[in-house]
Protein backbone atom coordinates (compact mmCIF):
# COMPACT_ATOMS: atom_id res chain seq x y z
CA UNK A 1 0.00 0.00 0.00
CA UNK A 2 1.17 3.52 -0.62
CA UNK A 3 1.04 5.95 2.24
CA UNK A 4 -0.60 9.24 1.32
CA UNK A 5 1.93 11.89 0.38
CA UNK A 6 1.16 14.19 3.24
CA UNK A 7 2.55 11.57 5.62
CA UNK A 8 5.60 10.83 3.53
CA UNK A 9 6.55 14.46 3.46
CA UNK A 10 6.18 14.96 7.19
CA UNK A 11 9.22 16.79 8.37
CA UNK A 12 9.17 16.41 12.11
CA UNK A 13 11.44 18.81 13.90
CA UNK A 14 10.24 18.26 17.42
CA UNK A 15 7.69 16.34 19.35
CA UNK A 16 5.45 19.32 20.00
CA UNK A 17 5.57 20.29 16.38
CA UNK A 18 4.52 16.77 15.44
CA UNK A 19 1.61 16.76 17.85
CA UNK A 20 0.42 20.16 16.62
CA UNK A 21 0.57 19.06 13.04
CA UNK A 22 -1.48 16.00 13.79
CA UNK A 23 -4.02 18.00 15.75
CA UNK A 24 -4.35 20.21 12.70
CA UNK A 25 -4.87 17.23 10.43
CA UNK A 26 -7.46 15.79 12.74
CA UNK A 27 -9.34 19.05 13.04
CA UNK A 28 -9.31 19.49 9.29
CA UNK A 29 -11.26 16.28 9.13
CA UNK A 30 -8.55 14.60 7.10
CA UNK A 31 -8.47 11.73 9.53
CA UNK A 32 -11.86 10.64 8.34
CA UNK A 33 -10.87 10.65 4.68
CA UNK A 34 -11.41 7.24 3.19
CA UNK A 35 -13.96 6.23 5.79
CA UNK A 36 -16.66 6.36 3.17
CA UNK A 37 -14.87 3.84 0.95
CA UNK A 38 -15.08 0.08 1.29
CA UNK A 39 -13.86 -1.27 4.63
CA UNK A 40 -10.08 -1.32 4.39
CA UNK A 41 -7.96 -4.34 5.30
CA UNK A 42 -4.24 -4.88 5.78
CA UNK A 43 -2.15 -1.74 5.92
CA UNK A 44 -4.90 0.14 4.12
CA UNK A 45 -6.68 -0.01 7.47
CA UNK A 46 -4.02 2.08 9.22
CA UNK A 47 -5.89 5.04 10.67
CA UNK A 48 -5.45 8.14 12.83
CA UNK A 49 -5.71 7.64 16.58
CA UNK A 50 -6.94 9.95 19.33
CA UNK A 51 -3.92 10.44 21.54
CA UNK A 52 -2.71 12.46 24.52
CA UNK A 53 0.90 13.45 25.22
CA UNK A 54 2.54 10.91 27.52
CA UNK A 55 5.53 11.14 29.88
CA UNK A 56 9.15 10.09 29.29
CA UNK A 57 9.39 11.40 25.72
CA UNK A 58 12.84 12.28 24.44
CA UNK A 59 13.23 15.54 22.57
CA UNK A 60 15.57 13.91 20.06
CA UNK A 61 14.33 14.14 16.51
CA UNK A 62 12.21 11.12 15.55
CA UNK A 63 13.16 9.00 12.55
CA UNK A 64 11.10 9.47 9.42
CA UNK A 65 7.95 7.47 8.75
CA UNK A 66 9.88 5.70 5.96
CA UNK A 67 12.70 4.64 8.26
CA UNK A 68 10.33 3.42 10.94
CA UNK A 69 8.11 1.47 8.53
CA UNK A 70 10.59 0.04 6.01
CA UNK A 71 13.55 -1.03 8.15
CA UNK A 72 12.24 -3.69 10.51
CA UNK A 73 13.17 -6.96 12.11
CA UNK A 74 10.03 -9.07 12.11
CA UNK A 75 11.12 -12.56 11.12
CA UNK A 76 7.51 -13.74 10.81
CA UNK A 77 7.54 -11.89 7.49
CA UNK A 78 11.12 -12.68 6.43
CA UNK A 79 14.65 -12.11 7.67
CA UNK A 80 15.55 -9.17 5.39
CA UNK A 81 15.12 -5.68 6.81
CA UNK A 82 12.62 -4.72 4.10
CA UNK A 83 10.82 -8.07 4.05
CA UNK A 84 8.24 -7.07 6.70
CA UNK A 85 7.40 -3.92 4.70
CA UNK A 86 7.07 -6.01 1.54
CA UNK A 87 5.27 -9.08 2.81
CA UNK A 88 3.09 -7.77 5.65
CA UNK A 89 1.04 -5.30 3.62
CA UNK A 90 -2.03 -7.53 3.31
CA UNK A 91 -1.86 -9.10 6.77
CA UNK A 92 -5.33 -8.76 8.29
CA UNK A 93 -5.55 -7.98 12.01
CA UNK A 94 -9.31 -7.63 12.41
CA UNK A 95 -10.72 -9.39 14.33
CA UNK A 96 -7.94 -9.89 16.88
CA UNK A 97 -8.24 -11.71 20.17
CA UNK A 98 -5.74 -11.91 23.00
CA UNK A 99 -5.84 -14.80 25.45
CA UNK A 100 -5.01 -13.90 29.04
CA UNK A 101 -4.07 -16.81 31.27
CA UNK A 102 -2.02 -18.01 34.22
CA UNK A 103 -1.70 -16.55 37.69
CA UNK A 104 -4.52 -13.99 37.65
CA UNK A 105 -8.14 -13.59 38.65
CA UNK A 106 -9.54 -12.60 35.28
CA UNK A 107 -8.21 -14.90 32.57
CA UNK A 108 -10.08 -15.20 29.30
CA UNK A 109 -10.21 -14.22 25.65
CA UNK A 110 -10.35 -10.47 25.12
CA UNK A 111 -11.06 -8.67 21.87
CA UNK A 112 -8.37 -6.17 20.92
CA UNK A 113 -10.88 -3.30 21.11
CA UNK A 114 -11.94 -4.25 24.64
CA UNK A 115 -8.33 -4.40 25.78
CA UNK A 116 -7.56 -0.92 24.55
CA UNK A 117 -10.85 0.96 24.97
CA UNK A 118 -10.67 1.84 28.69
CA UNK A 119 -7.26 3.52 28.34
CA UNK A 120 -6.05 6.85 27.03
CA UNK A 121 -3.59 6.39 24.18
CA UNK A 122 -0.31 8.17 24.95
CA UNK A 123 2.25 9.57 22.54
CA UNK A 124 5.72 8.54 23.70
CA UNK A 125 8.87 9.29 21.76
CA UNK A 126 11.40 6.63 22.77
CA UNK A 127 14.91 5.71 21.75
CA UNK A 128 14.96 2.24 20.15
CA UNK A 129 18.20 0.24 20.28
CA UNK A 130 18.47 -2.97 18.27
CA UNK A 131 20.80 -5.74 19.44
CA UNK A 132 22.42 -5.41 15.98
CA UNK A 133 23.91 -2.06 17.05
CA UNK A 134 21.62 0.32 15.19
CA UNK A 135 19.08 2.69 16.72
CA UNK A 136 16.16 4.95 15.94
CA UNK A 137 13.91 7.42 17.72
CA UNK A 138 10.29 6.39 17.39
CA UNK A 139 7.08 8.27 18.29
CA UNK A 140 5.07 5.34 19.61
CA UNK A 141 1.44 5.38 20.73
CA UNK A 142 0.36 3.07 23.52
CA UNK A 143 -0.77 2.42 27.05
CA UNK A 144 1.40 1.64 30.05
CA UNK A 145 1.55 -2.16 30.14
CA UNK A 146 1.08 -2.14 33.93
CA UNK A 147 -2.26 -0.33 33.66
CA UNK A 148 -3.47 -2.98 31.24
CA UNK A 149 -2.17 -5.96 33.24
CA UNK A 150 -3.69 -4.75 36.52
CA UNK A 151 -7.15 -5.20 35.01
CA UNK A 152 -6.60 -8.97 35.00
CA UNK A 153 -5.73 -8.92 38.70
CA UNK A 154 -2.49 -10.92 38.79
CA UNK A 155 -2.09 -12.87 42.05
CA UNK A 156 0.97 -13.10 44.30
CA UNK A 157 2.37 -16.06 42.31
CA UNK A 158 2.61 -13.92 39.18
CA UNK A 159 6.37 -13.35 39.17
CA UNK A 160 6.80 -13.13 35.40
CA UNK A 161 4.76 -12.35 32.33
CA UNK A 162 5.07 -14.40 29.16
CA UNK A 163 3.98 -13.10 25.74
CA UNK A 164 3.34 -14.98 22.54
CA UNK A 165 3.07 -13.88 18.89
CA UNK A 166 0.47 -15.22 16.48
CA UNK A 167 1.47 -18.48 14.81
CA UNK A 168 -0.13 -18.75 11.40
CA UNK A 169 2.25 -19.66 8.55
CA UNK A 170 -0.45 -19.03 5.97
CA UNK A 171 -0.62 -15.38 7.00
CA UNK A 172 2.97 -15.03 8.20
CA UNK A 173 5.13 -16.43 5.40
CA UNK A 174 8.36 -16.18 7.39
CA UNK A 175 7.05 -18.90 9.69
CA UNK A 176 7.18 -21.45 6.87
CA UNK A 177 10.89 -21.85 7.57
CA UNK A 178 12.19 -22.80 11.02
CA UNK A 179 14.50 -19.79 11.34
CA UNK A 180 13.31 -19.51 14.96
CA UNK A 181 11.29 -21.89 17.07
CA UNK A 182 7.79 -20.54 16.32
CA UNK A 183 5.71 -19.07 17.80
CA UNK A 184 7.88 -16.18 18.98
CA UNK A 185 7.78 -15.84 22.76
CA UNK A 186 9.10 -13.21 25.14
CA UNK A 187 9.06 -12.61 28.86
CA UNK A 188 9.49 -9.93 31.51
CA UNK A 189 9.70 -9.98 35.28
CA UNK A 190 6.50 -8.64 36.82
CA UNK A 191 8.46 -5.58 38.01
CA UNK A 192 9.65 -4.87 34.46
CA UNK A 193 6.15 -5.38 33.11
CA UNK A 194 4.68 -2.99 35.68
CA UNK A 195 7.33 -0.32 35.15
CA UNK A 196 5.72 2.88 33.82
CA UNK A 197 8.17 3.04 30.89
CA UNK A 198 6.96 -0.30 29.51
CA UNK A 199 4.46 0.40 26.76
CA UNK A 200 1.80 -1.82 25.25
CA UNK A 201 2.00 -0.21 21.87
CA UNK A 202 -0.84 0.13 19.37
CA UNK A 203 0.43 2.89 17.13
CA UNK A 204 3.24 4.98 15.74
CA UNK A 205 3.26 8.57 14.49
CA UNK A 206 -0.26 9.06 15.78
CA UNK A 207 -1.65 6.22 13.65
CA UNK A 208 -2.49 2.61 14.32
CA UNK A 209 0.50 0.30 13.84
CA UNK A 210 1.37 -0.67 10.28
CA UNK A 211 1.59 -4.46 10.01
CA UNK A 212 5.37 -4.49 9.64
CA UNK A 213 5.68 -2.77 13.01
CA UNK A 214 3.76 -5.49 14.85
CA UNK A 215 0.07 -4.73 14.38
CA UNK A 216 -2.24 -4.64 16.12
CA UNK A 217 -0.33 -4.61 19.42
CA UNK A 218 3.26 -5.07 20.47
CA UNK A 219 5.54 -4.36 23.38
CA UNK A 220 8.05 -1.54 23.61
CA UNK A 221 10.57 -1.72 26.45
CA UNK A 222 12.92 1.16 25.63
CA UNK A 223 15.80 0.16 27.92
CA UNK A 224 16.05 -3.30 26.39
CA UNK A 225 17.23 -4.50 22.99
CA UNK A 226 14.52 -4.37 20.36
CA UNK A 227 13.93 -8.10 20.17
CA UNK A 228 12.25 -7.97 23.61
CA UNK A 229 9.51 -5.90 21.97
CA UNK A 230 7.39 -8.84 20.85
CA UNK A 231 4.95 -8.08 18.03
CA UNK A 232 1.41 -9.12 17.03
CA UNK A 233 0.68 -10.49 20.50
CA UNK A 234 -2.05 -13.13 20.90
CA UNK A 235 -1.29 -14.43 24.36
CA UNK A 236 -0.28 -13.01 27.73
CA UNK A 237 0.39 -15.39 30.60
CA UNK A 238 1.27 -14.67 34.22
CA UNK A 239 3.78 -17.28 35.39
CA UNK A 240 5.60 -18.37 38.53
CA UNK A 241 8.79 -19.29 36.71
CA UNK A 242 10.97 -17.34 34.36
CA UNK A 243 9.80 -18.09 30.80
CA UNK A 244 12.26 -18.78 27.98
CA UNK A 245 12.36 -16.24 25.16
CA UNK A 246 12.81 -17.15 21.49
CA UNK A 247 16.24 -15.64 20.88
CA UNK A 248 17.54 -17.10 24.10
CA UNK A 249 16.29 -20.54 23.03
CA UNK A 250 17.93 -20.21 19.63
CA UNK A 251 21.35 -18.91 20.82
CA UNK A 252 21.65 -18.92 24.63
CA UNK A 253 25.26 -17.71 24.67
CA UNK A 254 24.34 -14.66 22.54
CA UNK A 255 20.92 -13.60 23.84
CA UNK A 256 19.78 -13.69 27.44
CA UNK A 257 16.47 -13.23 29.23
CA UNK A 258 17.11 -9.65 30.36
CA UNK A 259 18.65 -8.19 27.18
CA UNK A 260 19.13 -4.79 28.82
CA UNK A 261 20.99 -2.35 26.60
CA UNK A 262 24.53 -2.35 28.00
CA UNK A 263 27.53 -0.81 26.23
CA UNK A 264 29.92 -2.74 28.47
CA UNK A 265 28.71 -6.23 27.63
CA UNK A 266 29.44 -7.10 24.01
CA UNK A 267 27.55 -9.52 21.87
CA UNK A 268 29.97 -12.42 21.29
CA UNK A 269 30.28 -11.43 17.63
CA UNK A 270 30.14 -7.63 17.73
CA UNK A 271 30.61 -4.66 20.02
CA UNK A 272 27.67 -3.03 21.81
CA UNK A 273 29.68 0.07 22.79
CA UNK A 274 28.45 2.17 19.86
CA UNK A 275 25.42 2.30 17.63
CA UNK A 276 24.55 3.56 14.17
CA UNK A 277 21.63 5.99 14.26
CA UNK A 278 19.38 5.22 11.31
CA UNK A 279 18.75 8.29 9.19
CA UNK A 280 22.01 9.98 10.12
CA UNK A 281 23.35 9.43 6.61
CA UNK A 282 26.22 7.80 4.79
CA UNK A 283 28.97 9.80 6.46
CA UNK A 284 27.71 9.95 10.04
CA UNK A 285 29.80 8.66 12.90
CA UNK A 286 28.42 5.99 15.19
CA UNK A 287 27.32 7.30 18.55
CA UNK A 288 28.10 5.89 21.98
CA UNK A 289 25.47 3.53 23.38
CA UNK A 290 24.12 4.57 26.78
CA UNK A 291 23.61 2.27 29.75
CA UNK A 292 20.00 1.05 29.71
CA UNK A 293 19.71 3.00 26.45
CA UNK A 294 19.71 6.25 28.43
CA UNK A 295 16.92 5.19 30.81
CA UNK A 296 19.25 4.25 33.70
CA UNK A 297 17.72 6.82 36.01
CA UNK A 298 14.31 5.21 35.63
CA UNK A 299 15.21 1.52 35.62
CA UNK A 300 18.67 0.85 37.09
CA UNK A 301 17.12 0.18 40.51
CA UNK A 302 15.25 -2.81 39.06
CA UNK A 303 18.59 -4.59 38.72
CA UNK A 304 20.46 -3.63 41.89
CA UNK A 305 22.44 -6.64 43.05
CA UNK A 306 22.12 -8.42 39.72
CA UNK A 307 25.35 -9.29 37.86
CA UNK A 308 24.57 -7.73 34.47
CA UNK A 309 27.51 -9.45 32.84
CA UNK A 310 26.07 -12.85 33.67
CA UNK A 311 22.45 -11.83 33.24
CA UNK A 312 22.85 -10.32 29.77
CA UNK B 1 37.41 -16.46 -32.19
CA UNK B 2 38.96 -13.53 -34.01
CA UNK B 3 40.95 -11.03 -31.92
CA UNK B 4 38.33 -8.43 -32.79
CA UNK B 5 35.40 -10.43 -31.44
CA UNK B 6 37.39 -11.27 -28.32
CA UNK B 7 38.09 -7.59 -27.72
CA UNK B 8 34.45 -6.68 -28.16
CA UNK B 9 33.39 -9.42 -25.79
CA UNK B 10 35.93 -8.33 -23.22
CA UNK B 11 34.58 -4.80 -23.31
CA UNK B 12 31.05 -6.16 -22.91
CA UNK B 13 32.01 -8.30 -19.92
CA UNK B 14 33.89 -5.37 -18.38
CA UNK B 15 30.79 -3.20 -18.60
CA UNK B 16 28.62 -5.99 -17.19
CA UNK B 17 30.97 -6.31 -14.23
CA UNK B 18 30.61 -2.59 -13.53
CA UNK B 19 26.81 -2.69 -13.45
CA UNK B 20 26.52 -3.57 -9.74
CA UNK B 21 28.77 -0.60 -8.92
CA UNK B 22 26.75 1.64 -11.22
CA UNK B 23 23.52 0.67 -9.49
CA UNK B 24 25.06 1.34 -6.07
CA UNK B 25 26.23 4.74 -7.25
CA UNK B 26 22.79 5.68 -8.59
CA UNK B 27 21.23 4.62 -5.31
CA UNK B 28 23.84 6.45 -3.25
CA UNK B 29 23.16 9.68 -5.13
CA UNK B 30 19.40 9.15 -5.06
CA UNK B 31 19.01 9.23 -8.84
CA UNK B 32 15.45 8.70 -10.08
CA UNK B 33 14.09 7.93 -6.63
CA UNK B 34 16.53 5.07 -6.08
CA UNK B 35 18.02 4.78 -2.64
CA UNK B 36 20.22 2.65 -0.42
CA UNK B 37 17.40 2.44 2.13
CA UNK B 38 17.28 3.34 5.80
CA UNK B 39 20.79 2.06 6.58
CA UNK B 40 22.94 3.05 3.61
CA UNK B 41 26.28 2.10 5.17
CA UNK B 42 25.10 -1.42 5.88
CA UNK B 43 23.57 -1.70 2.42
CA UNK B 44 26.81 -0.65 0.69
CA UNK B 45 28.85 -2.95 2.91
CA UNK B 46 26.64 -5.95 2.26
CA UNK B 47 26.21 -5.41 -1.45
CA UNK B 48 29.96 -4.95 -2.10
CA UNK B 49 30.73 -8.05 0.00
CA UNK B 50 28.12 -10.05 -1.83
CA UNK B 51 29.38 -9.03 -5.26
CA UNK B 52 32.97 -9.73 -4.23
CA UNK B 53 31.95 -13.23 -3.27
CA UNK B 54 29.83 -13.65 -6.41
CA UNK B 55 32.77 -12.73 -8.64
CA UNK B 56 35.07 -15.01 -6.68
CA UNK B 57 32.77 -17.96 -7.37
CA UNK B 58 32.20 -16.93 -11.00
CA UNK B 59 35.98 -16.87 -11.46
CA UNK B 60 36.23 -20.35 -9.98
CA UNK B 61 33.49 -21.53 -12.32
CA UNK B 62 35.43 -20.65 -15.49
CA UNK B 63 37.61 -23.77 -15.62
CA UNK B 64 34.77 -26.28 -15.10
CA UNK B 65 32.68 -24.30 -17.58
CA UNK B 66 35.44 -24.51 -20.11
CA UNK B 67 35.84 -28.26 -19.66
CA UNK B 68 32.12 -28.95 -19.82
CA UNK B 69 31.37 -26.71 -22.78
CA UNK B 70 34.62 -27.16 -24.65
CA UNK B 71 34.63 -23.38 -25.15
CA UNK B 72 38.31 -22.74 -24.52
CA UNK B 73 38.12 -18.97 -24.97
CA UNK B 74 36.36 -18.79 -21.60
CA UNK B 75 39.79 -18.71 -19.99
CA UNK B 76 40.40 -15.31 -21.59
CA UNK B 77 37.90 -13.75 -19.19
CA UNK B 78 39.15 -15.31 -16.00
CA UNK B 79 41.70 -12.69 -15.06
CA UNK B 80 39.24 -9.84 -15.48
CA UNK B 81 36.62 -11.61 -13.38
CA UNK B 82 39.17 -12.35 -10.68
CA UNK B 83 40.26 -8.73 -10.60
CA UNK B 84 36.64 -7.62 -10.29
CA UNK B 85 36.28 -9.97 -7.32
CA UNK B 86 39.27 -8.23 -5.77
CA UNK B 87 37.85 -4.82 -6.69
CA UNK B 88 34.49 -5.39 -4.98
CA UNK B 89 36.12 -6.98 -1.93
CA UNK B 90 38.47 -4.02 -1.64
CA UNK B 91 35.45 -1.69 -1.84
CA UNK B 92 33.75 -3.82 0.83
CA UNK B 93 36.77 -3.35 3.06
CA UNK B 94 36.95 0.39 2.35
CA UNK B 95 33.24 0.82 3.17
CA UNK B 96 33.87 -1.00 6.42
CA UNK B 97 37.05 0.86 7.34
CA UNK B 98 36.05 4.26 6.00
CA UNK B 99 32.30 4.67 6.31
CA UNK B 100 31.51 2.23 9.10
CA UNK B 101 34.56 2.76 11.31
CA UNK B 102 35.70 6.11 9.90
CA UNK B 103 39.27 4.84 9.80
CA UNK B 104 39.44 4.62 13.60
CA UNK B 105 42.37 2.21 13.89
CA UNK B 106 41.52 1.38 17.48
CA UNK B 107 38.12 -0.06 16.50
CA UNK B 108 39.36 -1.72 13.33
CA UNK B 109 42.16 -3.52 15.15
CA UNK B 110 39.77 -4.52 17.93
CA UNK B 111 37.39 -6.00 15.34
CA UNK B 112 40.14 -7.89 13.52
CA UNK B 113 41.46 -9.35 16.77
CA UNK B 114 38.20 -10.02 18.59
CA UNK B 115 35.61 -10.84 15.93
CA UNK B 116 36.48 -14.17 14.31
CA UNK B 117 34.43 -13.46 11.18
CA UNK B 118 36.39 -10.28 10.56
CA UNK B 119 39.67 -12.10 11.23
CA UNK B 120 38.74 -14.53 8.46
CA UNK B 121 37.77 -11.67 6.15
CA UNK B 122 41.03 -9.82 6.58
CA UNK B 123 43.07 -13.00 6.05
CA UNK B 124 41.17 -13.59 2.81
CA UNK B 125 41.80 -10.02 1.69
CA UNK B 126 45.51 -10.14 2.55
CA UNK B 127 45.87 -13.41 0.63
CA UNK B 128 44.15 -11.81 -2.36
CA UNK B 129 46.73 -9.01 -2.55
CA UNK B 130 49.61 -11.06 -4.06
CA UNK B 131 47.20 -12.58 -6.57
CA UNK B 132 46.05 -9.14 -7.73
CA UNK B 133 49.62 -7.83 -7.87
CA UNK B 134 50.88 -10.78 -9.92
CA UNK B 135 48.01 -10.69 -12.39
CA UNK B 136 49.94 -8.80 -15.09
CA UNK B 137 51.39 -10.51 -18.17
CA UNK B 138 54.88 -9.54 -17.10
CA UNK B 139 54.48 -11.12 -13.68
CA UNK B 140 53.00 -14.23 -15.24
CA UNK B 141 56.02 -14.60 -17.49
CA UNK B 142 58.48 -13.86 -14.74
CA UNK B 143 56.98 -16.33 -12.29
CA UNK B 144 56.45 -19.13 -14.82
CA UNK B 145 55.37 -22.33 -13.10
CA UNK B 146 55.36 -20.66 -9.70
CA UNK B 147 52.60 -18.33 -10.90
CA UNK B 148 50.13 -21.18 -11.15
CA UNK B 149 51.14 -22.51 -7.75
CA UNK B 150 50.69 -19.07 -6.18
CA UNK B 151 47.30 -18.60 -7.72
CA UNK B 152 46.01 -21.83 -6.19
CA UNK B 153 45.67 -19.61 -3.12
CA UNK B 154 42.26 -18.73 -4.52
CA UNK B 155 40.85 -22.01 -3.13
CA UNK B 156 41.56 -21.28 0.55
CA UNK B 157 40.54 -17.65 -0.08
CA UNK B 158 37.14 -18.74 -1.34
CA UNK B 159 36.68 -21.05 1.63
CA UNK B 160 37.62 -18.24 4.05
CA UNK B 161 35.24 -15.87 2.27
CA UNK B 162 32.23 -18.19 2.52
CA UNK B 163 33.12 -18.98 6.12
CA UNK B 164 33.28 -15.23 6.87
CA UNK B 165 29.82 -14.82 5.33
CA UNK B 166 28.48 -17.77 7.35
CA UNK B 167 29.86 -16.47 10.63
CA UNK B 168 28.51 -12.95 10.32
CA UNK B 169 24.83 -13.81 9.82
CA UNK B 170 22.67 -13.33 12.86
CA UNK B 171 20.35 -16.28 12.44
CA UNK B 172 19.27 -17.15 8.93
CA UNK B 173 22.10 -19.28 7.53
CA UNK B 174 20.27 -20.36 4.37
CA UNK B 175 22.09 -17.98 2.03
CA UNK B 176 25.65 -18.71 3.19
CA UNK B 177 24.81 -22.41 3.05
CA UNK B 178 23.78 -22.04 -0.59
CA UNK B 179 27.10 -20.30 -1.28
CA UNK B 180 28.92 -23.07 0.58
CA UNK B 181 27.12 -25.65 -1.56
CA UNK B 182 28.13 -23.92 -4.79
CA UNK B 183 31.72 -23.60 -3.60
CA UNK B 184 31.80 -27.29 -2.59
CA UNK B 185 30.57 -28.19 -6.07
CA UNK B 186 33.19 -26.03 -7.79
CA UNK B 187 36.02 -27.41 -5.65
CA UNK B 188 34.63 -30.94 -5.94
CA UNK B 189 34.69 -30.77 -9.74
CA UNK B 190 38.32 -29.67 -9.61
CA UNK B 191 39.23 -32.51 -7.31
CA UNK B 192 37.54 -34.90 -9.71
CA UNK B 193 39.60 -33.52 -12.63
CA UNK B 194 42.68 -33.82 -10.49
CA UNK B 195 42.00 -37.52 -9.76
CA UNK B 196 41.27 -38.16 -13.41
CA UNK B 197 44.55 -36.60 -14.44
CA UNK B 198 46.42 -38.64 -11.88
CA UNK B 199 44.81 -41.87 -13.00
CA UNK B 200 45.70 -41.14 -16.59
CA UNK B 201 49.28 -40.42 -15.65
CA UNK B 202 49.43 -43.57 -13.61
CA UNK B 203 48.03 -45.63 -16.47
CA UNK B 204 50.53 -44.07 -18.80
CA UNK B 205 53.54 -44.86 -16.62
CA UNK B 206 52.27 -48.40 -15.99
CA UNK B 207 51.91 -48.84 -19.70
CA UNK B 208 55.44 -47.70 -20.36
CA UNK B 209 56.79 -49.89 -17.60
CA UNK B 210 55.03 -52.97 -18.96
CA UNK B 211 56.29 -52.31 -22.44
CA UNK B 212 59.88 -51.86 -21.29
CA UNK B 213 59.70 -55.10 -19.32
CA UNK B 214 58.42 -57.26 -22.13
CA UNK B 215 61.31 -58.06 -24.43
C1 LIG C 1 37.43 -12.29 0.54
C2 LIG C 1 37.08 -11.25 1.25
C3 LIG C 1 35.67 -10.97 1.71
C4 LIG C 1 34.46 -11.36 1.18
C5 LIG C 1 34.20 -12.21 -0.06
C6 LIG C 1 33.43 -10.81 2.03
C7 LIG C 1 32.07 -11.02 1.84
C8 LIG C 1 31.09 -10.65 2.73
C9 LIG C 1 29.71 -10.99 2.61
C10 LIG C 1 29.10 -11.80 1.47
C11 LIG C 1 29.05 -10.44 3.66
C12 LIG C 1 27.57 -10.55 3.98
C13 LIG C 1 26.76 -9.61 3.20
C14 LIG C 1 25.29 -9.80 3.45
O1 LIG C 1 24.90 -10.19 4.56
O2 LIG C 1 24.50 -9.54 2.53
C15 LIG C 1 30.04 -9.75 4.46
C16 LIG C 1 29.75 -9.04 5.61
C17 LIG C 1 30.69 -8.30 6.29
N1 LIG C 1 32.04 -8.24 6.06
FE1 LIG C 1 33.02 -9.15 4.56
N2 LIG C 1 34.00 -10.08 3.03
C18 LIG C 1 35.36 -10.14 2.87
C19 LIG C 1 36.32 -9.52 3.66
C20 LIG C 1 36.03 -8.66 4.69
C21 LIG C 1 37.00 -7.85 5.39
C22 LIG C 1 38.49 -7.80 5.08
C23 LIG C 1 36.32 -7.14 6.34
C24 LIG C 1 36.81 -6.16 7.36
C25 LIG C 1 38.01 -6.11 7.85
C26 LIG C 1 34.92 -7.50 6.24
C27 LIG C 1 33.92 -7.02 7.04
C28 LIG C 1 32.60 -7.36 6.95
C29 LIG C 1 31.56 -6.82 7.79
C30 LIG C 1 31.76 -5.81 8.92
C31 LIG C 1 30.37 -7.40 7.39
C32 LIG C 1 28.97 -7.12 7.88
C33 LIG C 1 28.59 -7.73 9.16
C34 LIG C 1 27.21 -7.30 9.61
O3 LIG C 1 26.47 -6.65 8.86
O4 LIG C 1 26.89 -7.61 10.73
N3 LIG C 1 34.79 -8.42 5.22
N4 LIG C 1 31.27 -9.90 3.86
Amino acid sequence: MKQPNRIKSWEITSESNFINRRAFLASAGLAAAGATLLPATGNAAVRELETVPGPYSTDEEPNSWEDVTTYNNFYEFGTGKEDPYRYAQDFVTEPWTVRIEGECEKPGDYAFEDLVAPHALEDRVYRHRCVEAWSMVVPWVGIPLGDLLKRFEPNSDAKYVRFETLYDPRRMPGQRRAVLDWPYVEGLTIEEAMHPLTLMTVGVYGKSLPNQNGAPLRLVIPWKYGFKGIKSIVKIEFTKRQPRNSWNVSAPHEYGFYANVNPEVDHPRWSQARERRIGAGLFAEKQPTLMFNGYAEEVASLYSGLDLRKNY
Amino acid sequence: MSPKTLRAMKVAVFILCLLPLGKLALEAFGVAGMSLGANPVEELLHRCGKWGLNFLLITLAITPLRRLSGWNAAIRFRRMLGLFAFFYILLHFLVYAGLDQRFAMQYIVEDIVERPYITLGIIALVLLLPLAITSTNGMMRRLGRRWQKLHRLVYPIAILAVWHFYWQVKQDILEPLIYAGILALLLGVRYFYHLQRKRKQHALTMDKKLRSETP
